[in-house]
């Protein structure tokens, strides 16, 4: 058992407050993503679990013992670095198995255990070569092999892809998650990358600023932003956010007055909202779609064709663009005026806050942080 | 996978190889402008002295009269006179110098490795202050040798010395010990002084060594559980070795050539008499240059050697990139 506890826990360097009590409750076997814009602390709050710095307040538990004071490598933990951290002087062979030599394990038991990772890793050909002799997705897979001989209870991931090239991390990537499925075992993962996010997660973790902004499954995020932070987050290109008031209300419905003129019903439940607030209407870029008679207006900025779909990017007037995906290869040209449907079943509505209001459907779902997840 | 792995050095084609390119032979005119002026200034200040040094221990010249002189091949280092072997080769206070010097080099160098280890290390790690304790512990190394010298022989004093002094004072000893020309103490005096100036220096080209070091492996180690004296052995050490070695090679060539520590703290006293300190006494005291100019070319001779040696032995352990 290695679940991961994390209760309010805090860190600072000197005077600078770095994480900002963090709760989190990470479940035996599961596959923890941690995400959120350089400099959150994403890194640091996995070093902390790593035990590589010290807690400043707070509890983290691992397998049900508090383990704050307990050195690194007596947590049950393996950490593969986004620098791989290999030794330079050893081969692949040492470089797994330094770590091993001096937790009473027998020369054959080392033996079988490094040999059992190459073989697991594909790099049984280059047990005798220097880290400088391997190109970096093959470091990365020593790296990851250092990991697994230990048999770590959980895995500490900090962005281990990020210096390889794209089709190396997408083959890369595949290997941890069969890695994860292979060994059960759980697994804390820290990546700027979106795929790798929404691929490998069984829950993410939106950090921003030190604080969990959103716990979740890829899905629930996706589907179901708790704020702006996270809505403007997850999700590539970037949810549409368009500023507007709030003109009426029903029970389970926010009429908006759009700028241009135009209105709006969003199907989600006002609670408390006011007539004359302000809020923020999202949309991502797959539901806003060019129609006869839409909700706005705009001229056609740029247009990027992909292949399988392209992106426009509109100007809605008073420097306010949309990006729109389409299907297939692009119908405007830019320059050209365009009328703009949003399809109000898929808009969200956030206070001027930042929190989103609820729809119907998430009413059964409760969104506080740590409660969040219908994983596993 | 195996296929992204640097592939050898292309061979140059031989016709390229054969004729340089204008761009590279103007390259390499302008190299040599550059290089002749040091050259020759070598030449003269170095080249010069060393061969008329050479020459002079080919002759029987004296230092009364320097213009009057015999070549006389090798006999000043070895000669047969009606059986009875002389010269430089059979005086047994050369090879005791010649002992002295090594036995010197080893014992300090080996001292000031360990030592100038022990600092790196400490003034590698993070602590309030650390900036001032590197400029301070550089003082020893700053001030010239003579004048170290000097200040350690006062401190050394058999009747005036703080040292004694203070032993005395401790009830460590019963008598003064007279540091300098009791043949037990001498030696090992002269190897204190030098680890105590040049000590800094090792521990500066150790720490250059240390802070090129990459830091997450260490931290890997950590999460590993290495314990720290095994990571020093087995992480640490590995990767300074070359930097190390430099260092060892710097310290032992200067070593070999020591006089002025020796000769300021002990005079000619044959206990602690270099290579260097036996050919000034030759040369000034004795005046027997060419008996000197043999015994200073042999000094080249060896360390010309040992360079030759510690460069071959070196192409093969420092060519080696360890990372
Ligand atoms: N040792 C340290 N001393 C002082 N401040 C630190 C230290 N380590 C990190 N910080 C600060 O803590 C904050 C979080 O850093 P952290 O490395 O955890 O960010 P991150 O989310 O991993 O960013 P990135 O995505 O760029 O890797 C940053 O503002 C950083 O400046
Ligand atoms: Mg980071």
């Amino acid at each position: 058992m290695a679940d991961v506890v994390l209760k309010s826990v805090q860190k600072s360097f000197g005077k600078a407050k770095v994480i900002h009590g963090v709760d989190l409750d990470i479940r035996d076997g599961e596959f923890v993503v941690f995400v959120g814009p350089s400099g959150c602390g994403k890194s640091t709050l996995l070093r902390l679990i790593a035990g590589l710095e010290d807690i400043t307040a707070g509890d983290l538990f691992i397998g049900g013992e508090r383990v704050n004071d307990l050195a690194p490598a007596k947590r049950g933990i393996a950490m593969v670095f986004q620098s791989y951290a290999l030794y330079p002087h050893m081969n692949v062979y040492d470089n797994m198995a330094f770590g091993l030599e001096l937790a009473k394990s027998s020369r054959q038991e080392i033996d079988r255990k490094v040999r059992e990772a190459a073989r697991l890793l594909q790099i049984e050909q280059l047990l005798d070569r220097k880290p400088r002799q391997l190109s970096g997705g093959q470091r990365q897979r020593v790296a990851i092999g250092r990991a697994i001989v230990r048999d770590p209870k959980v895995f500490l991931f900090d962005e281990p892809l990020s210096n390889l090239d794209a089709a190396l991390r997408v083959q890369t990537r595949i290997e941890i998650a069969k890695l994860h499925t292979d060994t059960r075992a759980t697994m804390i993962y820290v990546t700027h990358d979106q795929v790798e996010a929404m691929t490998l997660a069984d829950r993410i973790v939106v950090l921003n600023a030190g604080r969990i902004e959103q716990v979740g499954t890829p899905l629930e995020l996706y589907h179901r932003p708790a704020n702006l932070f996270v809505a403007g987050f997850i999700g590539s290109p970037q949810m549409n956010l368009i500023e507007c008031q709030v003109a009426g209300f029903g029970s389970s419905e926010v009429l908006v007055s759009l700028p241009g003129g135009g209105s709006l019903s969003v199907p989600v439940k006002p609670d408390g909202v006011q007539a004359g607030d302000a809020v923020t209407l999202g949309i991502r870029p797959d539901h806003v779609r060019i129609g006869p008679e839409g909700a706005l207006t705009g001229r056609v900025e740029l247009v990027e064709e992909l292949g399988e779909n392209h992106l426009l990017y509109v100007d809605a007037g008073q420097g306010r663009r949309l990006t729109i995906r389409e299907p297939g290869d692009a119908r405007h040209e830019a320059g050209s005026t365009v009328s703009l449907d949003l399809a109000r079943e898929f808009c969200h509505l956030f206070r001027h806050t930042g929190e989103a209001l609820r729809t119907q459907a998430d009413a059964t779902t409760p969104t506080s942080p740590n409660l969040t997840s219908s994983a596993v | 996978m195996t296929s992204a792995v640097a592939q050898e050095d292309a061979p140059v084609p031989v016709a390229a190889r054969g004729r340089r390119s204008s761009l590279t032979r103007s390259r390499i005119r302008a190299a040599w402008a550059f290089i002749a002026p040091s050259l020759i200034i070598l030449a003269l200040i170095a080249g010069w002295p060393l061969a008329r040094t050479i020459w002079f221990s080919f002759t029987d010249a004296n230092l009364n009269n320097l213009s009057d002189y015999e070549f006389i091949g090798f006999e000043n280092y070895l000669a047969n006179y009606d059986g009875e072997w002389l010269g430089l080769l059979t005086d047994p206070d050369w090879w005791h110098s010649v002992w002295n010097t090594v036995w010197f080099t080893l014992v300090s160098v080996s001292i000031e490795t360990v030592l100038g280890i022990v600092v790196a290390l400490i003034l590698n790690a993070a602590f309030p202050g650390r900036g001032l304790m590197r400029a301070i512990i550089l003082i020893p190394w700053a001030i010239p040798t003579i004048v170290s010298a000097k200040m350690w022989n006062w401190m050394l004093h058999d009747q005036f010395g703080v040292i004694n002094d203070m032993l005395l004072r401790l009830g460590l000893i019963a008598a003064p010990i007279t540091w300098t020309a009791n043949p037990d103490t001498a030696l090992w005096t002269v190897v204190m002084v030098d680890v105590w100036k040049t000590t800094p220096f090792m521990a500066l080209l150790i720490l250059a060594a240390l802070q090129m070091l990459p830091g997450d492996i260490y931290e890997a180690a950590k999460v590993d559980g290495v314990h720290p004296v095994r990571v020093f052995f087995r992480v640490t050490l590995p990767l300074i070795k070359p930097a190390l070695l430099v260092a060892v090679i710097f310290r032992a060539l200067d070593s070999l050539r020591v006089f002025d520590l020796i000769y300021v703290l002990t005079a000619n006293s044959r206990d602690t008499m270099s290579m260097s300190v036996y050919a000034r006494q030759q040369l000034v005291d004795f005046q027997e240059v060419g008996l000197g100019s043999a015994a200073s070319t042999l000094i080249f001779l060896i360390i010309a050697l040992l360079v030759v040696i510690t460069l071959a032995a070196g192409r093969v352990r420092l060519g080696e990139d360890p990372r």
